[in-house]
């Protein structure tokens, strides 16, 4: 085999290899600027302006979170001198013990660290900073940062507004590119939903230095600086004023009050207790550990992520859908003696007269009566079995909004649970269940779950007489629009002529006065034209839930209201009054002297003894 | 033995040029691993706290290596002693798996208290010793089966095991012993394959298999033209015209038809491949009436091409690992990643292109001094000469790699005995694996490869085997020289 001259080849081989390195290192050494550019980046120092994060008004225009001003203290570990270590710590206001422990560490991972500013200490107050500021020439290498940290001049609800904390490694990956360690962005609430808006954009200064890593000056007198962008203002639909009257109402109680405008789907209230004071959303860090120790679970928003069964509040979809199928009248009576009776069994009921119609039956609030109007449609003929006839229900019940997420734009919003045939079947097998089986799903027990935005809803919803828009916190604002979808109407599959009757019987449950058997006589306000229901909710875990519905005006309605309150037995004990207090609030801007009682009453009391913690 | 070299004494025998290439790289090893970590602290160049003063330790002690080499070690040990000094190497290797410590996710590393060695290096060359002595047996003939799988064995083994060792850099290396294979008469077109599907590889990933298809045709048409010895016929007239209107063929299937139209819906690989299973047998059939081994060549690797085209997406999915696939992705610009995968990449390359002409000058530069660089002492080492020296310096040192390489070659060529030509042939061929790769690195014309750039990055275990290697080179030609 011929190999002559092959070692010729392989030296121009090796020439023409080496000729591609040179011909590559030509031009990254001396064509491309690219590379010259950037790297001059690394000969400056970026010091990174943080943008301030929008405000959040309310909607009157009330600043509901605003920023205030604190201070990082950062170490560049390689600058620092020796230093008397217990002046440090007491212009800083920590234990010199803390100073040492952060040097040794800094000591430690020195060739990590490199020239790189570590940051010591977080957001400490401007007050503090000033003592550090004038003593700060004795300690090189340490310097102070400006932060923009969130401030709260309104009570107006930890829960609803979330909190902004330091960006974890996960947080980090899970939004490539946005973050760097050390930024901030919301975490839960409206800081989270609406982060995008909110964050703003960061800028830089940059200065100059040299081999030996000195700061010299600023790089062309800041002509290549970048500004930081504030983040945009955000209005939500919240009434800061009704919002922390909602709160007093709620302290030592365990549930939910939220607030709606019928005609907009607009949030004004929503309350979740025991919550987050906004004291502690500020320096969420610090008392992070506390709240998820809390056995209450105050960081749970009880309003949008908890799923209750409705209970007698859910008696209004049953008899709106037996008049939409037909198979209750308006007129037609039923009996009750003390209760639905089947085989040897009964669903209890309390005193009231007997036979019932309708309109008297939401008033008082019969048992007996809608385990009637939910029998008629589940056994409707038209249905070729129960079980039809129970998904046809289903369908009708999610028109209202329960069963699935309403899609408000508050995050980790709850969907809830309704029965299927498919579910029954599959605990009871084919065929092997019957009306009387799930008999409790009548007076809104058994297998529905729905959460207080949900019931809230249902309230707006039978207000407006057979429609909604999906409940949401957010206005339109300048730089913020919001979905389209909230200004859609959503349809039931009830029509409007169906609800006059219901209605005029939640108006009677409140305004007919004691002794005339409505259920919700604690909730009437003259002049104000109340509609409620009660309901009183089996809670597996002690005392009966205590539920309200309401809306006001009867024609007109300016305001819908759901209460929730865990463990407080009957509804018209403690929902009723929060509810009807809340609209009394909200319409007339005070409380009438003769309600003045009812409402130190509301204040003063407290079910947490009541509450078994650790759901 | 030994003891008879008056006849030449020591200023001829020994090849001088080699030695001083040698010292020099190793000097300017030593200063740039000082200027790379000067901002640390060390207080000297010899400050043994650091490592520029362990380089030091390490240059003196490779040194006194290379004096024991060329004076103590009889040169004819070495072909006798390979075989068993492979075996060693190859027990170590092994052993290394369960014995080693670990060091950067690979078990590789024997640690004796503060010494750590790395079997992988000493097995380049006990690896080249073997190699030389199999392929200088009389009679010896690479195109035969049997000694061409003799031969792969012998690189194969210890490459697997390295590889299993996930030093995929190191194994690497052992691709270039192709090179002396290649010298000593293995057929060219094997190179020029292994360049191809490389080729095609890349392409793609990063055009189309289309695109890499149509290269291969494009390439196998034109040799076929250039070996033809008429200088035209109808057949390759028929073969271009073929190749200009598919390559025309994505490009006219986007202009007929509207969008829903079924045309829109042909695949141009497919009409491709379409064409060759049928015109494939046909140039066999012609290959093998005229004899003509290139035509049927020509025709299978078509088939193969195909092959590889298609079985790319399982390579690079399921075969290559997570980090290695990264890695691809980035030096092929698929993605964009300067803070992940690629940051060492771009920061080496923004530390060698701030050197610009002349460079910043000795212990000015700032990029791999404030730790902007990772492993800057050891793989990224030339982003110093870079950055420190500008392109003059790199234009210095790469040259002086060349000379090296050359001079090797050179050297091999010259001796009468096959062993010594051989083995300098090996000693050539990692050193180029060495540089190409890890300068290729640096610069981003290769994959981040974790190798060290031979006896300028910091480390004993990397020093100390190229010193091996170049020294038992030198002894053994002086040893020609001392006696032809």
């Amino acid at each position: 085999m011929a190999t002559e001259g092959r070692s010729r080849k392989l030296i121009i081989g090796l020439v023409v290899a080496a000729s591609i390195i040179m011909g590559k290192l030509f031009y990254i050494q001396i064509i491309e600027d690219k590379y010259k550019i950037n790297a001059s980046n690394n000969s400056m120092v970026y010091d990174i302006i943080y943008p301030t994060r929008g405000i959040i008004y309310d909607r009157n225009g009330q600043i509901i979170v605003g920023n205030k001003v604190a201070y990082d203290i950062l170490v560049t570990p390689k600058e620092v001198t020796p230093f008397d270590t217990l002046m440090l710590a007491d212009a800083l206001g920590v234990s010199p013990d803390f100073i040492r422990d952060k040097m040794a560490e800094y000591a430690r991972n020195r060739r990590k660290i490199g020239y790189q500013s570590m940051v010591m200490l977080k957001q400490i107050k401007p007050e503090a900073y000033m003592k550090f500021a004038e003593i700060q020439y004795n300690f090189p290498g340490f310097r102070g940062q400006v932060r923009s940290i969130r401030d709260y001049p309104f009570n107006a609800g930890g829960n609803l507004l979330g909190y902004v904390s330091e960006v974890d490694q996960k947080y980090i990956e899970k939004h490539p590119g946005e973050y760097r360690p050390g930024d901030y962005a919301g975490k839960t609430g409206i800081e989270a939903a609406r982060e995008k808006e909110l964050r703003g954009e960061k800028g830089y200064h940059i200065y100059l230095r040299n081999s030996r890593n000195q700061i010299q000056q600023r790089f062309k007198d800041g002509e290549f600086d970048k500004e930081a962008i504030p983040g945009n203002d955000i209005v939500t639909t919240i009434d800061a004023e009704l919002q922390h009257y909602g709160q007093m109402l709620m302290q030592n109680k365990v549930g939910s009050v939220v607030a709606i405008e019928p005609q907009t789907g607009e949030i004004l209230t929503l309350v979740s207790s025991p919550g987050i004071d906004v004291e502690m959303l500020a320096d969420i860090g610090q008392h992070y550990d506390e709240i998820a120790r809390d056995p209450h679970k105050p960081m749970f928003n009880r309003a949008v992520q908890a799923a209750y069964p409705p209970g007698s509040v859910f008696k209004l979809v049953n008899g709106l859908i037996g008049l939409q199928e037909g198979t209750l009248t308006t007129e037609n009576a039923y009996p009750c003696a003390g209760g639905y009776h089947f085989g040897n069994h009964k669903l209890g009921c309390h005193n009231h007269k007997s036979p019932l119609a309708l309109e008297e039956a939401v008033m008082m609030s019969c048992n007996a009566y809608f385990c009637y109007a939910l029998r008629n449609v589940l056994e409707n003929k038209k249905y070729s079995n129960i079980g039809e006839a129970l998904d046809k229900w289903n369908e009708y019940v999610q028109s209202f909004g329960f069963g699935h997420k309403l899609g408000s734009d508050f995050p980790a919003e709850l969907g809830g649970t309704l029965p299927t045939s498919k579910m029954y079947n599959k605990r009871y097998g084919e065929n092997g269940w019957k009306f009387t089986t799930i008999i409790s799903i009548s007076i809104g027990q058994g297998e529905i779950g729905v959460t207080p935005l949900q019931i809230a809803n249902l309230a707006a919803t039978v207000a407006n007489r057979g429609w909604y828009r999906i409940p949401h916190i957010i206005k339109s604002s300048e730089g913020v629009e919001i979905d389209p979808k909230y200004n859609e109407k959503q349809y039931t599959m009830v029509d409007t002529t169906n609800f006059k009757k219901v209605i005029n019987g939640m108006w009677r449950a409140v305004n007919s006065g004691y002794g005339s058997g409505g259920t919700a006589s604690v909730a009437a306000v003259p002049g104000l034209d109340i509609c409620g229901k009660t309901g009183t909710a089996q809670n597996p875990r002690g005392a009966d839930n205590s539920v309200f519905i309401c809306f006001a005006p009867k024609d007109n309605p300016k305001i819908a209201v759901a209460a929730y309150i865990e463990n407080a037995g009957f509804g018209a004990t403690w929902a009723a009054p929060i509810a009807s207090l809340l609209i009394e609030q909200y319409l007339n801007g005070e409380i009438s002297e003769e309600r003045k009682g009812l409402e130190k009453r509301v204040l003063d009391g407290n079910l947490m003894s009541r509450v078994k913690a650790e759901r | 033995m030994g003891q008879n070299f008056s006849d030449r004494g020591l200023k001829k025998s020994i090849d001088w040029k080699l030695v001083i290439t040698y010292l020099l790289l190793i000097l300017i090893g030593w200063v740039n691993i000082y200027a790379s970590i000067h901002s640390d602290g060390p207080s000297s160049i010899f400050d043994f706290g650091f490592r520029c003063g362990k380089q030091f330790v390490w240059i003196l002690t490779a040194l006194g290596l290379a004096a024991l080499i060329l004076f103590v070690c009889p040169a004819r040990l070495w072909e006798s002693a390979s075989f068993p000094l492979y075996l060693i190497t190859l027990v170590l290797l092994v052993a290394v798996i369960f014995l080693g410590v670990e060091v950067k996710g690979s078990r590789s590393w024997f640690e004796f208290g503060p010494v750590r060695f790395q079997p992988a290096e000493v097995s380049k060359i006990t690896t080249s010793l073997l190699l030389a002595t199999l392929m200088s047996q009389s009679g010896f003939r690479i195109d035969r089966f049997r000694d061409l799988m003799l031969t792969a064995l012998v690189i194969g083994v210890p490459m697997l095991v390295i590889l299993g060792e996930s030093e995929t850099g190191s194994a690497l290396v052992y691709a270039g012993f192709i090179f002396v294979m290649y010298r000593e008469g293995f057929s060219g077109w094997w190179i020029a394959a292994i360049g191809i599907a490389i080729l095609m590889f890349v392409l793609t990933l990063t055009a189309s298999p289309y695109t890499a298809m149509m290269v291969l045709i494009g390439i196998l048409i034109a040799c076929n033209a250039l070996n033809n010895h008429r200088r035209f016929n109808v057949i390759i007239a028929v073969n271009i015209l073929v190749f200009v209107l598919l390559a025309l063929l994505p490009w006219a299937l986007g202009q007929i038809g509207t969008e829903e139209s079924f045309i829109r819906r042909i695949k141009p690989l497919y009409v491709l491949i379409g064409i060759c299973v049928c015109a494939v047998p046909v140039f066999l059939a012609k290959g093998f009436r005229e004899r003509n081994r290139f035509i049927s060549l020509s025709a299978i690797s078509v088939l193969a091409g195909i092959a590889l085209v298609f079985s790319v997406d399982y390579i690079f999915n399921d075969i290559l690992k997570d980090h290695q696939r990264k890695r691809i992705e980035v030096l092929l610009g698929m993605k964009e990643d300067p803070s992940g995968v690629g940051y060492n990449v771009n920061q080496s390359m923004i530390a060698i292109g701030s050197g610009g002409l002349t460079g910043k000058g000795f212990l000015n530069g700032t990029q791999t001094t404030f730790g902007f660089v990772p492993e800057q002492s050891t793989d990224f080492i030339f982003c110093t000469v870079g950055e420190e020296w500008g392109f003059i310096g790199c234009l210095v040192v790469i040259a002086l790699y060349v000379f090296l390489i050359w001079r090797l070659i050179y050297d091999a060529e010259q001796c009468r005995e096959a062993f010594t030509r051989i083995f300098g042939y090996c000693v050539a061929a990692c050193i180029f694996m060495h540089l190409f790769i890890n300068v290729g690195m640096t610069i981003g014309l290769m994959p981040v490869i974790g190798i060290p750039l031979p006896l300028l990055s910091y480390g004993g275990s990397s020093l100390w085997t190229f010193t091996v290697m170049i020294f038992i080179f030198i002894a053994l030609y002086r040893q020609e020289k001392k006696y032809y």
